[in-house]
């Protein structure tokens, strides 16, 4: 495969937490390529490392060593700055808990990463609208979280993390908090906007049944890649 | 743009908790509120003390009696020293000499009875102080050498007394016992800081030291005013009264045993006490805008942990540093700045209602709410906002966004 066709690529991460005297290995030299348009999964035990592997490929955290490059960039060694700004520019982010502000409509959620962004010539408004119709929600931009339901708030968090055309999206346990129709749903909605957009999945997740509809599944077990 | 969305979204989320952000900002209110009227008190009364001195007279200096303490044998000042003074050959930037002589007496008028402020005084003072009379005249050489009883009676004694202010010429009334003739009533002046000058009676200065003010030195007089033929020539007369009385009274250069002040050494006294007093309770003030500085401090500081999540997920959508610092000083900038608009006005509120009050008890001061004061005020309580704001919203753009997403 051709490099650029790789969007994750990820050589001989680590990663220690010094906690007091202790220090802890979450990650020992882990590697992981992505390619574009990928559907990948992300499973592992409590403690594997996956949460941290999770953050750092979601350039919310450095590795202690080894090499990122994301979408071409290297990562690795960026400062918080211009991580933040990775982030904002290649990364969408879906959450367990959602994590939408109570109290801003469905389309000023949406509209919260554009605010970090350079203005781009179009209006941020619009761009929100189109990824809120796009989730199916296109009927209630101007509700507040406490008036849509899970799946809903989960659907305005998607279009959030869709609104700045991300490299990647990572998803953490994107279902946990949901009813098992409403989390079906949301699977259907992220494969569709993979199957659409081409959107680059990666989902983390302990759930068999979430992990059985990606096109691949990546163990983790204390720190390391296993071939489960 | 982005500040503009900033702004709305910083008041959305105070209007969000409004008891709490009225609450905290109750403190920047009621202390630039005072600082506001202290100062326009402050000004109002301090104009109102040097129109007072101004109005006085023009070209006016006050002999008294006193100089430096350690002078050995002091004399009085004396109606010789004022004659001496009046001389135009040897003091002849001296245009007018007036010496009084004052204190506090009974008068009765048909059962009515009043204490009051007494003057002696010569027939000069009227030119010197530019005496007004509203009926009667002002005493003659006459009524001077003849020690008469006559009197000049202050709008409000008169009052007092009669109960009207005309009409009153011929008139006779008891002072300490003793019977005087009314030939003039002054007109009124109104009231001022310094106590009404309506409420003092005059009597011939020769009649005042021999019937009524018994002095340890017959001849003795109080103060001695002095009128300088111009502006120009004041200290050129400051400088004659003090050869003139330092030969009389035999004193060393540095030893005076009197002293002479100028309008402007008034002046300046009075400046410098108002001002020190605005400056004192002016601080006073600040105090409590510190007070509510720290206030909305703490309220950020709570806003913050309580805003942990939001701000790990501002971040993990690629806010920088700087945008969580900003976000977190607009709103507390927000908070001091309407506390400090809401504060001029309530502070303006109260140097009207101090207006109204001084008004209503007779001595009329017109605080001033300057423009500087205002512009001391909002600077001073955004700068408050963004200081005490910035140690919570550095805090909050310090915040690991790892950290601050688990955060529960």
């Amino acid at each position: 495969m051709s490099s650029n066709n790789i969007v994750v690529n990820a050589t001989d991460l680590t990663k220690v937490f010094t906690m007091g005297d202790v220090q802890v290995h979450a990650l020992r030299g882990l590697s992981v390529q992505i390619k574009r348009g990928e559907v990948v999964s992300i499973m592992g035990p409590s403690g594997s490392g996956k949460s941290t592997l999770m953050n750092i490929l979601g350039c919310l955290d450095r590795p202690s060593s080894g090499e990122y490059c994301l979408d071409g960039e290297s990562v690795a060694n960026l400062k918080d700055e211009q991580l933040a700004e990775i982030r904002n520019r290649k990364v969408g982010f879906v959450f367990q808990s959602f994590n939408l502000l109570p109290r801003s409509t469905a389309l000023t959620n949406v509209e919260l990463p554009l605010r970090y962004s350079p203005p781009n010539g179009r209006k941020r408004r619009e761009l929100a609208r189109e990824a809120l119709i796009e989730v199916g929600l296109g009927d209630r931009l101007n509700h507040k979280p406490n008036e849509l339901s899970g799946g809903q708030q989960q659907r305005v968090a998607i279009a959030r993390a869709l609104v700045n055309d991300p490299a990647i999206v990572m998803a953490d346990e994107p279902t946990g908090n949901l009813d098992s129709k409403s989390g079906d749903e949301i699977m259907e909605l992220l494969m569709k906007l993979n199957r659409d957009k081409g959107t680059t999945l990666i989902i983390v997740t302990h759930d068999p049944e979430i992990a059985e509809q990606t096109e691949r599944v990546i163990h983790i077990r204390d720190g390391v890649v296993s071939d489960g | 743009m982005n500040y503009l969305q900033s702004f709305i979204e910083a008041s959305e989320s105070l209007l969000a908790n409004k008891m709490r952000s009225g609450l905290t900002i109750l403190g920047i209110i009621i202390g630039v509120a005072a600082v506001i009227a202290v100062l326009a008190i402050g000004n109002g009364t301090q104009e109102s003390i040097l129109g007072e001195i101004q109005g006085v007279g023009t070209n006016l200096l006050f002999v008294i009696p006193g100089g430096s303490e350690d002078v050995s044998n002091p004399k009085p000042l004396t109606l010789s020293d004022a004659e001496a003074l009046a001389d135009p050959f040897s003091a002849p930037s001296i245009a007018g000499v007036a010496p009084i002589l004052n204190g506090r007496v009974e008068v009765n008028f048909a059962g009515e009875s009043t204490s009051t402020s007494m003057l002696g005084v010569t027939p000069d003072y009227s030119t010197v102080r530019n005496v007004e009379l509203s009926e009667g005249e002002f005493f003659s050489d006459t009524d001077l050498s003849g020690r008469n009883s006559v009197l000049l009676l202050g709008t409000d004694v008169a009052e007092t007394l009669f109960g009207r202010t005309a009409g009153l010429v011929g008139e006779k009334v008891r002072i300490e016992g003793q019977p005087f003739r009314v030939i003039g009533v002054l007109a009124a002046k109104g009231g001022s800081a310094m106590g009404s000058e309506d409420d003092q009676i005059m009597v011939p200065m020769t009649t005042a030291q021999t019937r009524l003010l018994q002095r340890a030195t017959p001849n003795a007089v109080d103060v001695i005013y002095i009128q300088a033929v111009d502006s120009e020539s004041v200290p050129q007369a400051s400088l004659e009264v003090s050869q003139i009385l330092s030969a009389r009274h035999r004193t060393m250069i540095g030893e005076e045993d009197f002293t002479v002040l100028s309008q402007q050494d008034f002046l300046d006294l009075a400046s410098t006490i108002t001002g020190v007093l605005t400056i004192f309770l002016g601080g006073i003030a600040a105090i409590s805008l510190l007070v509510g500085g720290i206030g909305i401090m703490n309220i950020m500081m709570v806003s913050v942990v309580e805003r942990t999540r939001e701000i790990g997920l501002r971040k993990a959508l690629g806010a920088r540093r700087i945008d969580i610092l900003s976000q977190f000083l607009i709103e507390s900038s927000l908070l001091s700045l309407l506390g400090g608009l809401i504060g001029i006005l309530l502070g303006w509120a109260l140097s009207v209602i101090v207006e109204l009050i001084a008004a209503g008890s007779g001595t009329p001061i017109v605080p001033v709410v300057s423009l500087d004061a205002v512009l001391l005020a909002v600077l001073f309580s955004a700068a408050i906002g963004i200081f005490f704001g910035l140690y919570p919203a550095n805090r909050a753009s310090n915040l690991e966004p790892v950290e601050a997403l688990r955060y529960e």
